[in-house]
């Protein structure tokens, strides 16, 4: 099961495994990941499930689509590796992810 | 009432807003016993997919709960399950379960959610005439979303719509039936309901506003037909009926507690007994930003009254009141809704309906109270800021597409 590392704003990090096909988003909630509120649950809805990815796996994580791009524009701190976690698919390939929480998610 | 030191906690229903007050409760550091009884089998699990990509089957089942069974575990919940709470002995601090077993409590939070509104035509009790509120019901709606079947709703509100659509994916004959005038009548604006019935019609689905149904009919027990007051037959191998929601007060009410609408509670969600909290669909609260009482049927709602019941028990500063939203998925609309629209004297339209990508706002005395977005992020996102800030803004502005929703938020907030 891919390993998925979650950085808190100040530095805390806590490793999760988590299964193939569900989102990144997912496997913080399940794991009670604190800074990814994730409101709608995956819908794509609310950004509240925003993270910076690190930039080694930046290529893995797939293309935004364009609703997510235009839900980010309005989240707080968007850097150029912001993105919505609940649209991050959960593959072998992103064993050893690392992502990083903002502050806040409002 | 302080009530950081509660030795047990115990939560009726195992909706949203309960599996957000567990989760609160916890890590907000609270260490004593905590108790979820819940009427339903399964594990506490987000209802939202039930009308969208779980009714697809695209969906699967372990997604829907919010933690696995190992989290309940891990974190001292004790789930009772399949069981219902029969009453509240607030002078003993006790809630009765049936079965006869009792649960003592210190804080005591009513997630006790609502139920369909019972369809009040005959051939009501016929088989495959399903409601569409728990996961239940789903799994016996799915195996009847077959291609070719005929399926008719009664009733065109979100659940109605929603399922439709799904149905119209999947193949079936779909015919939606609305007392009303129009789709959506309750909750949204003429342009939206205009819109909504065109995008399903286009998509195959017939619509019949201004119908009443008379009763359904049936064939060894199964239905085989919706007949409309005016005659009117509908062959149908399914219906599923969407007339709404009742908040389960019950409990709550045969305990003495106030009642308004919902289980009455204030900005804490604190009922008219201290020791007892109400959140989610049953509850009604103080709208902050609308200077009254209301109850909301959201998930954003129940998660903010989980927070809310939580933090006030743990005696931590309130948690934010944020502007009430709510979304729906039909066909590929993503429709984002910010605010609450009843009082609007004013309405914008911004973006064309025909581009399947607008918003209507509503205003009331130039102040933004409320959006419906379609496929419209940013229209969504900045109103729900804007709608909280109760700034005036321009009609004139807000309905050019060419001034960039950051700029019109922009504007408002230097006004």
């Amino acid at each position: 099961m891919p390993k998925i590392t979650y950085i808190d704003h100040d530095g805390t990090e806590r490793t999760v495994e988590a299964k193939n096909g569900e989102s990144v988003m997912e496997a913080a909630i399940k794991n009670s990941i604190p800074g990814i509120d994730a409101d709608c649950g995956g819908a794509c809805a609310c950004a509240t499930c925003h993270v910076y990815v690190d930039n080694a796996f930046m290529d893995k994580v797939g293309e935004q689509q364009e609703m997510e791009k235009s839900m980010l524009d309005f989240a707080e701190n968007v850097q150029e590796n912001s993105r919505l976690s609940c649209q991050i698919t959960v593959s072998d390939e992103l064993d050893g992810l690392r992502v990083t929480t903002p502050e806040s998610q409002h | 009432m302080d009530l950081s030191d509660a030795s047990q906690i115990v939560l009726i229903g195992g909706g949203q807003a309960a599996a957000q007050a567990v989760q609160s409760l916890r890590m907000g550091g609270y260490t004593g016993k905590l108790v979820l009884v819940g009427d339903e089998p399964a594990l506490p699990y987000q209802r939202p997919p039930l009308s969208k990509a779980y009714m697809k089957g695209e969906f699967a089942e372990e997604r829907l709960f919010f933690k696995p069974a190992a989290w309940y575990e891990d974190n001292g919940v004790e789930l009772i399950l399949s069981t219902r709470a029969t009453k509240i002995d607030r002078a003993a601090q006790i809630v009765e379960l049936e079965h006869g077993a009792m649960l003592n409590y210190d804080a005591l939070i009513l997630c006790t959610g609502s139920r369909p509104r019972p369809l009040p035509a005959k051939g009501s009790d016929l088989e495959n005439v399903f409601d569409l509120r728990g996961l239940a019901d789903v799994d016996r709606i799915q195996p009847n979303m077959v291609s070719g079947r005929r399926l008719v709703i009664i009733g065109a509100g979100y659940i109605g719509l929603e399922a439709a659509a799904v149905a119209r994916q999947m193949g079936l004959e779909v015919t939606v039936l609305e007392m009303a005038e129009r789709v959506l009548a309750r909750v949204t604006s003429p342009t939206m309901s205009a819109f909504y019935e065109k995008e399903h019609r286009s998509q195959g689905a017939t619509i019949l506003t201004g119908a009443r149904l008379d009763h359904l009919e049936g064939e060894g027990g199964k239905v085989s037909a919706a007949v409309l007051a005016d005659g009117t037959k509908l062959p149908a191998d399914i219906v599923l009926v969407g007339i709404g929601i009742l908040p389960n007060i019950e409990l709550a009410k045969d305990a003495g507690l106030t009642i308004d609408n919902g289980i009455a509670t204030d900005r804490d969600a604190r009922t008219s007994d201290p020791r007892i909290f109400a959140a989610g669909d049953c509850a009604s609260r103080p709208l902050i930003h609308y200077g009254h009482a209301g109850r909301l049927e959201s998930v954003h709602n129940a998660i903010e009254q989980g927070k809310l019941a939580a933090a006030a028990i743990l005696g931590k500063p309130r948690p934010p009141e944020d502007c009430p939203w709510f979304w729906s998925d039909q066909y590929d609309l993503k429709l984002q809704i910010a605010g609450l629209n009843q009082g609007h004297d004013e309405i914008v339209v911004r973006g064309n309906p025909d581009d399947r990508k607008f918003a209507v706002f509503y205003l009331r005395n130039g102040t933004l109270i409320a959006v419906d977005a379609v496929n419209s992020p940013p229209e969504f996102l900045a109103s729900k800021k804007l709608i909280m800030t109760g700034a005036k803004i321009a009609p004139d502005m807000l309905k050019d597409t060419s001034i960039s929703m950051k700029d019109i938020a922009a504007a408002a907030a230097t006004a």
